[in-house]
Parts: C-alpha cells; structure tokens; sequence
C-alpha cells in the first residue's frame, strides 16, 4: 500500500517538473534554480521514470562520467543544463565545478576534465595547444534607459564614461539636461561582471544603485527619469526604452553576426573535435543542439549559437 | 525541589493503587492512572516545546559565531570593521564594512528621532484626549498598520517616497560636479520609511503602559489645579516612562532588522551615510548579495549577520534590564 502510495506520488511530481520544463521556456533564471532543487530531491522519482523511458530510446542507455570545469559566469547555464542531460539520460553522471574561465581552459588543455567552460573566445594561443571552441550559447546584454530619454544611441567609449563617473548629464551626449542615474547589479551579479568585463572597466564603475535582480533593474530604469542600466536583452520590454551601442541595434541577428558588441560567446572547450570524445561527451553537445537543449538555453536568458 | 519530590512520591503511590484497577479510561476525569498517563505525556510535551526555543536560540548563536568568525579572522578585525571600502569581486578584494556598519547606526538612530515623538504623542492622544469614537478610529488604524508586511512598506517608499526625493535631490545639489545622482534612492527615504515601520510598535507599547497608570493620580493632578496638557508631560508620561523605554529599544529592534522594506528604497551602494547618498544597510548587505556569493565574499556576508546579531543581542539585554528596572519601581 504505502509503495503504491510512493509511485503514484513520484509519477505526479517527475511529471510537474517536466511539464515545468517545456513551458516556461522565456521564464527567468530563477525557476530554473527552484527546478533544479526540485528536481534534486526527487531524484528518485526521475529514475524511476528515465527507466520507463529507456524502454522506448535506446540511446539513453549511455553510461558514463561528463566532468566540467571553469567559468563562475555559467553556472546558472551549466547547472540547468547538466540537470536536465542526467533527467534524460540517468546513466550519465556529469559533474562541474565553477573556479574561473581560465582555470576551466588550463584544465581542459591538460586533460584533467572533459570539457572547460569559458565565457570568452578562445585565444590562438589555447586553440594551438589542440583545444575546440564550441560556443554553445551567446550572453547579451542590453543598455536600457528611461523612456523620456532622447538620446538613442551611445558609443562604446561614452557608455564606459557614463559607468566610470566621467560624464553626469545627458546634454553632455546630446540629449535634454538631466542627470544621469547610474543603475547597476550587485557585486557577485553574473551580469555586472560580464558587462564590466567587456567594457573592460572593473572595479571601476561608480554606480547611483546598485540592484538585486534583473527585473528590479528594469523597474527602477522604467520608474527614474535619467536612469541607465544593463540587463540581459532576453528580458527587455516596452517599459524602457533600449539603446543602440556604436548604431547597432541588439537583436538575436546582430548578436549572432558580432556587429554588436556587448555580448561575449559561452564556449565548453574540448581537447579535440566532439566526435573525437567519449560517448556521454557527444550526446551532450548532442542535447545541447536539440530542441530540449535550447529551451535551456532560452530559460536562462541566452541566446542560441546554432546556425 | 521538595516540591517535586513530593509530587513524585504521590505518583508512586497513585499508580500502585491504579494497578488494582482492571478497568481502564482514556477520559482525563477517568481512573488515576489514565490521569498520571496523560500528566506525564503533557509534562513531556511541555519541556520538548520550551527546549524546541532554546535549542533554536543555541543553534543560531552559535552558527552566526561559527561562520561568521573565519572572514572575520581571515581578513582582520581592523580590516573588516573600520575600513570603508566594500569590494568583495575586485581583483584586489576589500571588504570594509564601516560604511555599512555606520549606515545601519546612524539610519536606526534618525528613524527613532523621527518616528518615536509622533509615535508617543500618538499614544497619548489615543489614551489622554482623544474621544472614544475618535480612538476608536486611531487604535485599529494603528494596528492595521502593524500587520501590514514590510515589503508593502517598501513598495509605498519606491513609489511615493523616491521620487519625491529625487525631485528634492535635483533642486538640493542643481549644478553641483561632485554629487551623484541616486534617484531619490537613498539614505533619507530609507530613514523615513523606517520612521513609519515603527510607528505601530512604538505606540502599542506606549499605550499600554499609559494605560496602566492609575486615574487617581490624573485626578491628583487635576484636582491641584493642573492642566490637562501640564497632567500628561508631569504626571502621566513621567509615570509611564519605563514602559515608553522600552517601546523605544523595541523600536530600535525593529528598524535595525528591518530588511525588505529599505532594500526597495535605499539604493544599496556603498557610501558614507549621508542623506542623498546611495546607502548600504546591514540586512540589505546580507539579502542582496548572498544569492550568487562564494568562497571569502560568502564568509564576509555571514560576518555581517554576526555583526547584526550582536547589535540585535545588545538590544536584547537592554530591554531586558529595562523591563526588570520597571518592576522593580512598580
């Protein structure tokens, strides 16, 4: 009786989390977090139900270890994915430790793991040491202003002005007389340090506030006349108004061709080709590529780096 | 210790005469040894409730000192506490928080300065002078005013307060170079936010020590010519005073870990604490900052937990001498 009980509880739970999955694909990042608790503590009722599934796919047989290494920036990424990879295919065990893109890129050339996480390009130098950069996802992000801001464009070099305190007012880029409200994220933001990092200005920004959250962000830029902020450009939205940066507008189209250039690549560098890896390897970048993988990608506010 | 020996004793003998019965009931009036069953379930219910808070109490003491201390040791007492410059992901990483220490001082003690004499006079007005529908207006307007949750507090500052004090900030500082502009997120719409927050606090516990002066000395004071004004700053509110104390420390309690409200509305950069500045309390440095923290920078966030709790200790104890000075004198 009470096994009874125990299965028909797992199958309701396996299935909220996996219609969780499929529909809240513009959902935040958040969720996804909360999803993977879920998903964790449930662990035995996905095997029971990965074991049901195996029946009908045989290529979700595949066994073995998937280890990662590197960059802080993709965890939220690398976390959600490796979740979801091992709810399908429960012979898997992939692991990942987030030390640093460098670190990944070191341990990856020395063969110490599988995969290394970069969340930037690959030098020529690291390529020649036999490493391939697969980017598998792009993180861009947006410069969002209040609505009754008139300036609609800003060069690489004002935007690094605005953040580092150098220019105050708008009428100093054209704009009408008002001051500028410097909005950013918090210290251990993802964000903030991709944005610091590409601007090449950190621990340099002098920010008016600093916000908890993506969202809060966009509130505060839509509710503030004068402010600035970044966020990630899957979220922005009618409430702000998005600058150009260098006159290029960012949609998913000049992200992927590189014209604009607030953006930089999620690379999971191999020793080698992918086909040149073991089995679990594969069927990762495999998942990755399918639908399911892009829906991750898309949840945790990326843009897909498939042709 | 007699006492209970006795009581113990007395048991024995109870349930050796229960043991003839052969009959048994559950019901509480039922036989005695139905009685001494539930007496000792009940007894053992009591001390596993009372211990859940204890343990409590010793659980969180000693996890803040646990992973508080280590950044605390790691970084140095000088280092950490009176240096102001918080930078936990620089590439050279300081992680000074007097800035933030200072703010949560200074923020409490002008919230307090603000919000306890319209707090206080609030009570006597609902206790003194109001008229019994006019009070029956106030008192559950008060206490509505309680049970609303702190990040409706807050919501009301982001949407009222901040812009009223960025209009004030842009008249304050117009032309200025060296003035950045918040926003109207800052320090002084924190402050008043705070002051509203422990209004409910500070005047129920007012009232009800207001109350509990006797009316003969009122009718003492008045009877000698007093005033009804002169009766309430001499006679009454000198009465109450110990019961106004500690509203107040209650007060102080209140705003000091307060978090969600002033998270909404103080801008949480890291700066000196002054009223147009961007501020950083001790509760926001904890809330906004933990969720993707690691290593060092994690530690450093627990050590301004244990700051807090040692602030929160402090206030504690003086409420506590408070309340036993305030018996005494009764």
């Amino acid at each position: 009786m009470k096994k009874l009980l125990n299965i028909a509880l797992s199958t309701i739970i396996a299935a909220g989390i996996l219609t969780g999955c499929g529909s809240s694909a513009t959902e935040s990042a958040d969720t996804t977090a909360a999803q993977s608790d879920a998903s964790a503590d449930t662990e035995n009722a996905t095997e029971a139900e990965g074991s049901a599934e195996a029946d009908a796919a045989t290529d979700e047989n595949i066994e073995g270890t998937i280890t990662m290494n590197g960059s802080t920036s993709m965890e939220k990424f690398a976390n959600a994915l490796n979740e979801s990879f091992m709810n399908k295919y429960p012979g898997v065990q992939a692991t990942v430790e987030f030390t640093g893109s460098g670190a990944g890129i070191e341990a990856v050339t020395n063969g110490t793991v599988d995969i290394g996480n970069s969340s930037r390009a690959l030098t020529d130098e690291e390529k020649a040491n036999g490493l391939v950069e697969n980017v598998v996802a792009i993180d861009g992000i947006g410069i969002v202003v209040n609505p009754a801001t008139t300036v609609d464009d800003v060069t690489t070099d004002q935007l690094k002005e605005i953040y580092t305190g150098a220019v105050t007012n708008w009428s100093e880029l054209g704009g009408e007389d008002s001051q500028i409200v410097v909005i950013g994220r918090e210290a251990s933001s993802g964000t903030r340090s991709a944005f610091e990092e590409i601007l090449g200005i950190e621990d340099q920004c002098k920010y008016a506030q600093e916000i908890d959250s993506t969202g809060a962000v966009m509130a505060k830029v839509a509710s503030t006349p004068g402010a600035i902020g970044y966020v990630s450009i899957d979220i922005i939205d009618d409430t702000v108004k998005t600058l150009k940066l260098d006159g290029v507008e960012p949609t998913q189209e000049t992200i992927k061709d590189g014209s604009y250039t607030l953006q930089r690549p999620f690379v999971m560098a191999t020793k080698g080709e992918i086909s040149e890896q073991s089995e679990a390897v594969q069927a990762l970048f495999d998942y990755i590529n399918s639908d399911e993988g892009q829906d991750i990608i898309a949840q945790v506010g990326l843009i897909s780096a498939k042709q | 210790m007699d006492n209970t020996n006795v009581v113990t004793a007395k048991r024995t003998v109870a349930s050796n005469n229960a043991e003839g019965e052969k009959k048994m009931s559950f019901s509480i009036k039922g036989g005695n040894k139905a009685k001494n069953i539930t007496e000792l379930i009940m007894e053992i219910i009591f001390i596993v409730c009372a211990f859940v808070a204890v343990a409590a109490v010793l659980a969180i003491s000693a996890y803040m000192i646990f992973s508080g201390a280590p950044a605390l040791m790691e970084v140095g007492i000088v280092d950490m506490l009176f240096n102001p410059v918080w930078a936990p992901t620089a590439s050279t990483s300081s992680f000074g928080i007097a800035y933030i220490v200072l703010t949560s001082i200074i923020g409490t003690a002008f919230a307090i300065l603000i919000g306890v004499p319209v707090a206080v006079l609030t009570a006597v007005f609902i206790s003194e002078v109001a008229s019994k529908p006019v009070a029956a207006v106030v008192k559950p307007a008060v206490e509505l005013l309680a049970g609303i949750p702190s990040v409706v507090y807050g919501l009301m500052g982001l949407l009222m307060i901040n812009p009223l004090m960025y209009k004030l900030e842009l008249a304050i500082f117009e032309g200025s170079e060296t003035h950045q502009f918040t926003g109207g997120a800052n320090m002084a719409a924190a402050v008043l936010v705070l002051a509203v927050m422990i209004l409910p606090t500070v005047i129920n516990v007012s009232l009800t020590s207001l109350r509990a002066v006797p009316v003969s000395m009122r009718q003492a004071s008045l009877a000698l010519g007093a005033t009804p004004v002169q009766t309430i700053f001499r006679v009454t509110l000198p009465a109450a005073r110990s019961g106004v104390i500690t509203a107040i420390v209650l007060g102080v309690g209140r705003a000091i870990g307060e978090a969600m409200a002033i998270l909404l509305v103080a801008g949480n950069a890291v700066n000196a604490p002054l009223p147009f500045n961007s501020v950083r309390f001790l509760t926001t440095g904890i809330v906004s900052e933990m969720s993707y923290s690691s290593g060092l920078h994690r530690q450093a966030l627990f050590t301004i937990g244990l700051v807090l709790f040692v602030f929160i200790m402090i206030i504690n104890i003086i409420i506590n001498k408070l309340l036993e000075g305030g018996a005494e004198n009764d």
